[in-house]
């Protein structure tokens, strides 16, 4: 693994979780989204939560933003137990996600985007106005730590690659105190150069103490920046593996389901 | 954060933007373009008198009746919705207040916050199908345009037992403290001083040609300020432009979508019924036929100004110059040779540059790639 020398991959700190997940149950009617799973996540750490379609990391991950209540299992935040009730809540809770799409609204700046839904404001009463200066300073000042150089903090999101477009979305969450980023396959639709900045954010985004999930169902780019791998496989967790004790070989097996993915992998010659 | 570190960092892929590039990126721009145009045009082909005091006092009246509406217009065009009943909610608003005034002989302090109350609600209606059932806006007001078109006479005729015309509103307002708030001119005195020093134009006997500045020309400044600080410098307009530039990231980011959008609806239909009582206590009656076809003359006001049909995106200030357009090119016309009814082609081919250009526009302001 190349990228190897490239992030820095803190030993999984041994502190406790900000979240944990217990045997979380989902089922739609008679369907059985998830039939136990456990994750947690710590502080500092990116967790990569891998599968292939239909394993259940969507469902999973809108269990932990508040989007759907689980059937049973319990979810841990900061050691007290929670109960999410919207997405509102979670976010509040300081569980940010941030989807692939439906982020940001390509005609409106880089600012405004940033601030949606939570403008600063100076003034008082009917005075009270946005408090532009502000946050445009914050704006140019939180992506250039993300290594994005705005030409202009009016610049409008739709002039910005997908990449930017996901590193305004981490930015933004990490500015209002994200404790959890999850992030929904953030690589799946970029370009190299892109993906290799998206997860160059991750790094940072890691540093600054925040816990990352990763979702992907992408081995390579898990491996990249991945602390802890757990693998999803038909609405159950095949297991959690640290960084190092498992190669992106095992890890592809786990995903496929124990097929014999190696016997296809040979004929497509190592390029999956 | 200093000018040199932001030129330390400049991306060597990015050109330097001139000022040039950056006007063009202005929402409002088509419509200052076209005001310029159509200034130029009436300049070289109308009577000079077009361009007197008093003759632009005389297109500013019919340009702010209908600018009131289209800055509604656009704000609710900005938070992705339309709404085509404000031409009949404008009969429909001013049926109320003729009734509540004449026929029921309420003073304006009642009647005025009445008809905004009553027009809020039926916007407020308008809203809440169109969120709730997830409709297209079109659909939904084009069925009030119906409804409250239709009611306004019914009402009318309950109201005047017979006839499709309310009159006497006039005498029944006369003499109210709130009266001069929404009839007649305002600064009549300050014209007076102006009149006797002999800086505006007089009558022979010394009275000013224009008394004082029509009151709805008053409305239309001040709303058209109040929206355009609201857009550009409050939270609120923040949630205006997220809501119509996507529904689902904005509520994905904790903004009160469907607040906004309700709210908005009442704000048009608010912006609907004073407009009503502007131009009933002007014409001292009303009837069934006021606001004929002002939504679309509002819509394209809006449009004119740079508002884009799939929301998101748009100026209050360039509704504003949409609403001048169509007053100078309504009036102008009679100041010129031109057969009057040139007006509506004219309309219609402004109406198709606009959205051609707007849609050039907003290709460059998202690079769209």
């Amino acid at each position: 693994m190349t990228a190897d020398s490239k992030f820095h991959h803190g030993e999984a700190p041994d502190v406790a979780p900000i979240i944990e997940m217990q045997n979380i149950e989902k089922h739609f009617g008679n369907i059985i989204a998830l039939a136990g799973v456990s994750f947690d996540v710590k502080p500092g750490e990116c967790h990569c939560l891998l599968g292939d379609n239909g394993a259940g990391k969507s469902t999973f991950i809108k269990t932990m933003s508040g989007v759907h209540k689980p059937t049973s299992g319990q979810i841990l935040f900061e050691g007290k137990q929670m109960s999410f009730s919207t997405p509102r809540d979670a976010m509040e809770a300081g569980i940010a996600t941030v989807f692939q799409d439906l982020a940001m609204i390509p005609l409106m700046s880089v600012t405004r985007n940033f601030f949606m839904g939570r403008e600063p404001t100076k003034g008082v009463g009917p005075f009270k106005r946005l408090d532009m200066d502000r946050m445009n300073e914050i704006a140019m000042t939180e992506m250039r730590e993300m290594g994005i150089n705005l030409r202009a903090p009016d610049q409008a999101v739709g002039t910005l690659s997908g990449g930017e477009r996901q590193t305004v979305a981490i930015a933004r969450a990490v500015h209002f105190g994200a404790k959890i980023l999850i992030l929904d396959e953030p690589t799946s639709a970029l370009g190299v150069r892109q993906t290799s900045n998206v997860l160059a954010t991750i790094d940072k985004v890691r540093k600054q103490g925040v816990g990352v999930v990763f979702i992907s169902h992408n081995v390579r780019h898990a491996m990249a920046v991945g602390d802890r791998f757990t693998v999803l496989n038909r609405g159950k967790t095949l297991g959690t593996a640290k960084r190092g004790e498992i190669t992106s070989e095992q890890l592809q097996d786990l995903m496929a389901g124990g097929q014999e993915l190696a016997k296809l992998e040979g004929s497509l010659g190592g390029t999956v | 954060m200093s000018e040199d570190a932001a030129q330390a960092v400049r991306d060597e892929r990015m050109k330097a933007e001139g000022l040039g590039a950056r006007i063009l990126k202005r929402p409002e721009l088509g419509a200052v373009a076209g005001f310029i145009l159509v200034t130029v045009f009436f300049l070289l082909t109308a009577d000079p008198a077009m361009f007197t005091f008093s003759g632009i006092v005389n297109f500013m009246t019919p340009a702010a009746q209908l600018g009131i509406l289209a800055i509604g217009a656009s704000l609710l065009m900005i938070g992705g919705e339309f709404d085509l009943s404000i031409g009949s909610m404008v009969a429909f608003a001013g049926l109320f207040f003729a009734a509540a005034t004449v026929t029921l002989g309420l003073p304006l302090i009642i009647a005025i916050p009445a008809t905004f109350l009553l027009s809020a609600m039926v916007g407020s209606i308008n809203g809440i199908i169109v969120i709730r059932s997830g409709l297209p806006s079109f659909i939904v007001t084009l069925a009030f345009l119906f409804v409250l078109r239709g009611l306004s006479l019914v009402g009318l005729k309950i109201a005047t037992g017979g006839s499709t015309q309310l009159r006497g509103v006039r005498e029944a307002v006369e003499g109210d403290w709130l009266a001069p708030f929404f009839s007649g001119d305002a600064f009549g005195a300050l014209f007076k001083v102006l009149a006797d020093a002999g800086i505006i134009e007089t009558f022979n006997n010394g009275a000013p040609k224009v008394p004082g500045l029509p009151i709805e020309i008053v409305w239309f400044v001040l709303i058209a300020l109040l929206a355009t600080w609201v857009l550009l410098r409050t939270p609120v307009g923040n949630w205006i432009f997220a809501a119509g530039g996507d529904a689902n990231a904005a509520s994905n980011a904790g903004v009160p979508v469907r607040k906004v959008k309700i709210s908005l609806f009442m704000v048009t239909a608010c912006c609907a019924a004073l407009v009503a009582i502007i131009t009933v206590m002007d014409a001292g009656s009303t009837d069934a036929r006021r606001g004929f076809m002002k939504e679309f003359e509002a819509i394209i006001a809006a449009v004119i100004g740079g508002c884009l049909l799939t929301g998101g995106y748009g100026s209050a200030i360039g509704a504003f110059f949409g609403a001048v357009i169509f007053g100078m090119v309504v009036i102008g016309l009679t100041y010129t040779d031109f057969d009057q009814d040139w007006f509506q082609v004219f309309l219609g081919g402004m109406l198709l540059v606009a959205v051609l250009f707007n849609n050039a526009i907003r290709k460059r302001v998202t690079g769209e790639r």
